[in-house]
């Protein structure tokens, strides 16, 4: 009986979070006169005219070609600088570990409103504005310390042994590092290669400040559609589910740790 | 784990030093600076000193927009946190096909683009083409999230609840499967009913979870920008401009960039504090229970 009941109130929840997102996949089907026209809870005249206009017009297509460049540079940036930093946080004392840890978490903090200015004029300055390099190092403001919690609760989980071991058997550093210890913790770098991936993905109000044609991510080409005259909302909608079809992808990989990504490894 | 006392260990952490400091401390320096001048153009700046921190504080706009946003986040804290227990509490617990399509399926919206969440909700919203928009008119209940503020109101919080509960149910359905079955068999064996075992067994272990899911969603809401961008833009009239919408206006709307800096820092500060609050109470309670 109480198992009946549990698995209800998982259905209602389900239920409550999949209906908009119905919603959005219907009206991606539906032509705009029939959006307009009539209400209906499914389309009755399906069609793939919006996904071919994405797929065709390269104002739309492009937009989502750029979101990936970023989003990749990004992730392989973060990655790259968070792996030592991270061992080192979990391996050895050193002056200020601590409060250095802190404030690498109050980046995550900041509200990407305060540093949408400042990133405007920084970029600018030094000739990056409207590239993907300039958007994929502003992200790295949030994206960083989160790739060093999480990889740094990862590592925590290995003991140290090893790597004492592998000094004795007489690895040098990079040696024990790539071959012995990035193994052990490919998962964690999954993980945090996923998160990167996802915060970059969602993030809109940076890279729309930063990017004007050359760069223009898929959030900025959907917002600027959305304020233009003449809403063609068949389009917005299928454009909506092609944003979420790589999260949807690779969540089921990460479903065990999803959790750790969210809270910044300290789960 | 023992840590071993090596200062060599800060050239391991110069690279994220370096790239933060490029990313966070140049721009905020910049912050700085705009927040203690005026200009009339040109590049010509000089010194006001403390004078846009005094507008600021004193400016009835963003008094109105701060207590929006403590109104909003009070809200959403109030609906998310207890409602991602209660569901948490009904996952299900053992391992299989039914709770792997449950996470995937709770996780989901957490996935999808911020913006495309507020193209979600505006369409389902709308009164002509949206389910819910649709639903309520049909009903005879005057809604319509572009002209009525109550309506606005109403759809952004739904829209955040659908939004973020699953982080709050994620977080907790994790802190839930780290307790032994031991504590539920000795439970069973006390005869303790099912609020007992709520409230000594599985909310002390919950602890730890729920304080970093609090802190997030505070932080997180606090600085929320794109969902209300997308679906209200901030009205109807000034209803749900909350302190990112409002920022954004002043600082690259009217480039009003003294005033605007000055915004930044006591923003910015706010949720420090807030935030170092919480961090400390995490810390320490991640000490007692000895992890």
């Amino acid at each position: 009986m109480k198992i009946n009941k549990s698995a209800l109130i998982m259905i209602f929840y389900i239920l409550f979070l999949m209906l908009p997102i119905y919603w959005l996949i219907n009206m991606s089907f539906k032509s705009n006169q029939e959006i307009l026209s009539t209400f209906s809870l499914w389309p009755h005249d399906l069609t793939f005219d919006n996904y071919k206009v994405i797929f065709t017009d390269p104002s739309w297509y492009n937009g989502y070609l750029n979101s990936i460049t970023y989003v990749v540079m990004n992730t392989v940036i973060s990655i790259t600088v968070a792996l030592p930093a991270a061992y080192a946080f979990s391996r050895y004392r050193f002056m200020g570990d601590k409060h250095l840890f802190f404030w690498l978490l109050t980046n995550r903090m900041a509200p990407p409103a305060v540093f949408a200015l400042p990133f405007f004029q920084l970029y600018s300055s030094v000739g990056l504005f409207d590239t993907h390099i300039a958007v994929a190092l502003a992200h790295t403001l949030f994206n960083v310390p989160l790739a060093v919690w999480i990889l740094e609760g990862f590592m925590r989980g290995v003991p140290k042994e090893i790597d004492e071991t592998a000094y004795i058997d007489g690895y040098g550093f990079f040696t024990f590092f790539r071959k012995i210890f990035m193994p052990l913790i490919a998962s964690g770098i999954g993980v945090t290669a996923f998160f990167c991936f996802m915060f970059s993905w969602v993030e809109l109000l940076l890279s729309r400040t930063l990017t004007a044609v050359d760069a223009k991510s898929i959030a900025a080409t959907m917002t600027r559609t959305a304020s233009a005259s003449g809403l063609d909302w068949g389009v917005l909608a299928a454009a909506g589910v092609l944003t979420i079809i790589p999260g949807a992808l690779v969540i089921y990989f990460v479903r065990n740790h999803i959790a750790k990504g969210f809270a910044l490894g300290r789960v | 784990m023992r840590k071993t006392p090596n200062q060599k260990a800060w050239f391991m952490v110069l690279p994220v030093l370096v790239l933060v400091a490029f990313s966070a401390v140049i721009p905020l320096m910049t912050v700085v600076n705009y927040s203690v001048q005026d200009t009339f153009g040109n590049n010509e700046f000089f010194w006001v000193g403390l004078e846009w921190f005094e507008d600021i504080l004193q400016s009835e706009r963003v008094h109105d927009a701060l207590a929006r946003q403590a109104i909003f986040t009070a809200i959403i804290l109030a609906i998310e946190v207890p409602l991602g227990i209660f569901v948490a509490l009904h996952m299900p617990k053992k391992n299989g096909l039914w709770s792997s399509l449950c996470l995937v399926l709770v996780a989901l919206p957490l996935l999808i683009p911020w913006n495309v969440v507020g193209t979600i909700w505006q369409i389902f919203g709308r009164i002509d083409i949206g389910l819910l928009g649709y639903s309520l008119d049909q009903m005879g209940i005057d809604y319509n999230y572009t002209q009525n503020a109550g309506a606005a109101w109403f759809t952004i919080i739904i829209m955040d609840v659908w939004h973020w509960t699953s982080l709050v149910v994620l977080l907790c359905y994790a802190g839930l499967k780290s307790i032994p079955d031991a504590y539920y068999q000795a439970a069973k064996i006390d005869q303790a009913s099912q609020w007992n075992v709520f409230f000594y067994i599985e909310l002390p272990k919950m602890k730890g979870v729920l304080l970093i899911a609090i802190l997030l969603r505070f932080m997180d809401s606090f600085m929320i920008y794109t969902e209300p961008f997308v679906v209200t833009g901030g009205g109807p009239g000034n209803a749900t401009t909350f302190l990112s919408i409002d920022l954004v206006k002043m600082a690259i709307g009217q480039f009003d960039l003294g005033p605007a800096a000055a915004f930044s820092l006591i923003y910015f500060l706010v949720i420090l504090l807030v935030s170092w609050v919480f961090y400390t109470i995490i810390i320490n309670s991640d000490k007692e229970s000895g992890s």
